[in-house]
C-alpha cells in the first residue's frame, strides 16, 4: 500500500502544471514554492526593512504575476529575477503570487 | 491562518483521499508530531529548526544542537578579512529560534548517534531520543591531505579562516600586521569544497585591500582546479582590475605546507608568503562522515533527494555542504537553507505518514563582492527529476551578472539580512 502510494506520489511529479491548476487545494505546494524566494524577500514575503528587496507579502497577486511575466520575457529589466523566473512554469508562479497575496 | 484552520477542518473530513498529494484535500503536514533533532546551527540546521516549528504550527518538538554559543555568517566573511566589515557585522544570536519559535537550542555536540535506537550521545554526556534526525554538519578538513598542517601550533599559524569564527578574525589581524611589501598566498583546493567563489572573492577583498592601506604587497592564488571554478569571466575581469598586486595560477595544488616558514610545497616550486591562507580539501562533518551514512568517494553522504534520508540509515537526514552535490548544485549556504525547506517538507509529511512533495523545487544564489561596492553574481534553478532521482538545473534559468556593479552590492547586503532572517528570526 505504501509503495503504491509512493509510486502515485512519483507518477504525479510530471504533472506540476496540471496539478498547480489547482493550486489553490494543495497549499503545501504553493508555500514550498513561495519559501524558495524567502532568501531574498523574507520569510512569507516579508523583507527585512532596509533597501535592495521588495516585500512581497500581501501584494497584489496580478500585478506581481505580471511583472514575473516580464521578467521570463526580458520586457523588464533586472540584474538576476529574469534568470530565476525562467526555473520555474507559469503555473508554479501563479502558485507563488497567490500565495503572497494571501500573506497579510 | 485561518485558511489553514479552514484546511486542517477539511482535511480531518477527507482523510480517505490524503494519500493523493496534488489532488483536492492533499496532505498538509502540521498533523505531523514528533521530536526532531537538529544538529548544527547553520544556513542549514537553523533554518531547518525554524520552518519545522512555523510548518507544524509548533505541532513538532525540535532541537537544535550547535556547538557555537552563536550563528557567525560565512557569507560577508570576506569582507571582514578585507577590513570592511566587523565580526560583529556577521554574528547573531539564536534567540529568535528559542523565544520566537519554541526550538530548543543546546550549546553541545553530538558525540555518537545509534541510528537503530534513534538515540544519539552529548558531548556533555546526557542521551536524547528521536523520531527524525537532521544533520547539517557542514564540512571538516582532509587535513591528512596537506602534510606539514598535523599540529595545531601549525594550524594556528597557518589559518584557512574557511569556517566563519575565530579564525575569520586571525587572519585578519595577520594581514594587518604584514608589512607592506609581503606575499598573501590563499591555496584553493580541487572542487567539490564549500562556496565555490568564495576563494576568488576572498582574493579580491585582499587585493582591494592592499591597494589603499599596502600598495607593494601581493596577493598570490595557487589554485589546484585547472581554472576558475566559478563566475570565471567575472573574476577574471576582476583580476585583470588588480593587475600588479593579485597573481592567478591554476593547476597548482599544494601537496605539503611548511608551517614555520609559511611556505606552501607545490609539485614543481615553494612559494614562501608573509601570510599562508590553506582552504583544505573537505568531506562531510565529522558526526556525518563517522556514523555509518552511505559516502560517496569516502566524503560525502548520499541521500535522497525527495526527503534528503540517507540511502542507507532511515531516520536520519543530511542537508547542506556535508552532501554529495548534485549536478551543478554549489555547496552554498543559500542552497543548504533551500534543502533544509525541502527536507522540512519532507519530514513533516513523513512524521504525519503522508509521502512527500513528489516535486521539489531549490534555487541558488551566490552574491560576490570583488572590491567594496561592487558585486557578481551567479544564479540557479534546479527541480526534481523522477527518471536520474536528483535534482537537475531547469534548462534556459540562471545565469550570471552581465558585468560586477554597485546596484548588486545593495542587492547582496540585502540578500544577507534576509536570509539570516530567514534561518534565525
Amino acid at each position: 500500500m505504501k509503495l503504491l502510494r509512493w509510486s502515485v506520489a512519483l507518477s504525479l511529479a510530471g504533472m506540476v502544471g496540471v496539478v498547480s491548476a489547482e493550486g489553490e487545494s494543495d497549499p503545501t505546494l504553493a508555500r514550498n514554492l513561495a519559501a524558495t524566494c524567502a532568501n531574498c524577500h523574507g520569510t512569507d514575503g516579508r523583507a527585512q526593512a532596509g533597501p535592495g528587496m521588495d516585500a512581497l507579502a500581501g501584494g497584489d497577486a496580478d500585478r506581481m504575476m505580471q511583472k514575473l511575466r516580464d521578467f521570463r520575457s526580458g520586457a523588464r529589466p533586472a540584474t538576476i529575477m529574469h534568470q530565476i523566473s525562467r526555473g520555474y512554469t507559469e503555473a508554479q508562479l501563479q502558485l507563488i503570487a497567490a500565495y503572497f497575496a494571501a500573506r497579510k | 491562518m485561518e485558511n489553514r484552520r479552514n484546511f486542517l477542518k477539511r482535511t480531518a473530513l477527507v482523510g480517505g483521499v490524503l494519500a493523493l498529494p496534488g489532488l483536492a484535500g492533499c496532505a498538509l503536514p502540521s498533523r505531523a508530531r514528533g521530536h526532531v533533532v537538529v544538529v548544527g546551527g547553520g544556513f542549514g540546521g537553523a533554518t531547518m529548526a525554524k520552518y519545522l516549528r512555523m510548518w507544524s504550527s509548533a505541532g513538532v518538538d525540535v532541537t537544535l544542537i550547535e556547538r557555537n554559543p552563536q550563528f557567525i555568517s560565512c557569507p560577508m566573511s570576506n569582507l571582514v578579512i578585507g577590513g570592511e566589515r566587523t565580526m560583529a557585522d556577521i554574528t547573531m544570536s539564536y534567540a529568535g529560534l528559542r523565544d520566537k519559535w519554541g526550538v530548543r537550542v543546546m550549546q553541545d555536540s553530538v558525540s555518537a548517534i545509534d541510528t537503530t535506537a534513534r538515540s544519539l550521545r552529548l558531548a556533555s554526556g546526557g542521551t536524547l531520543s528521536y523520531d527524525r534526525l537532521v544533520l547539517s554538519p557542514g564540512v571538516d578538513f582532509m587535513y591528512d591531505r596537506v602534510p606539514g598542517l598535523e599540529s595545531e601550533d601549525a594550524r594556528s599559524r597557518v589559518l584557512h579562516a574557511w569556517k566563519a569564527g575565530a579564525q575569520t578574525a586571525a587572519l585578519r589581524k595577520q594581514l594587518e600586521e604584514m608589512p607592506d611589501g609581503g606575499v598573501y598566498a590563499l591555496t584553493i583546493p580541487k572542487a567539490p569544497y564549500r562556496c565555490p567563489p568564495g576563494p576568488y572573492e576572498r582574493a579580491c577583498l585582499v587585493a582591494n585591500y592592499f591597494s589603499w592601506a599596502k600598495p607593494k604587497s601581493k596577493v598570490l592564488v595557487l589554485d589546484a582546479n585547472e581554472e576558475i571554478t566559478s563566475k570565471k569571466g567575472l573574476f577574471t575581469k576582476a583580476f585583470e582590475k588588480y593587475a600588479g598586486i593579485l597573481e592567478y595560477r591554476p593547476n597548482s595544488e599544494l601537496r605539503e605546507v611548511d608551517a614555520g616558514r609559511r611556505t606552501a610545497i607545490l609539485d614543481f616550486e615553494s612559494v614562501r608568503a608573509d601570510v599562508l591562507n590553506v582552504v583544505p580539501p573537505q568531506r562531510a562533518g565529522d558526526i556525518a562522515a563517522s556514523s555509518g551514512l552511505k559516502l560517496v568517494n569516502g566524503r560525502w553522504v548520499d541521500v535522497d533527494w525527495l526527503t534528503f534520508e540517507s540511502l542507507n540509515t532511515p531516520g536520519v537526514h543530511v542537508i547542506g555542504d556535508a552532501i554529495f552535490p548534485a549536478p551543478t548544485m554549489p555547496k552554498s549556504g543559500h542552497v543548504a537553507n533551500q534543502q533544509a525547506k525541502v527536507a522540512a517538507a519532507a519530514i513533516l509529511s513523513l512524521l504525519a505518514g503522508e509521502p512527500p512533495n513528489p516535486a521539489p523545487l531549490l534555487m541558488n544564489t551566490c552574491y560576490s563582492f570583488v572590491d567594496s561596492k561592487n558585486v557578481i553574481h551567479v544564479s540557479s534553478v534546479h527541480r526534481y527529476d523522477v527518471a536520474t532521482k536528483t535534482v537537475l538545473p531547469v534548462p534556459g534559468a540562471g545565469g550570471v551578472s552581465v558585468a560586477a556593479n554597485e546596484l548588486e552590492g545593495v542587492y547582496a547586503q540585502a540578500w544577507a539580512r534576509n536570509i539570516w532572517a530567514d534561518m534565525l528570526l
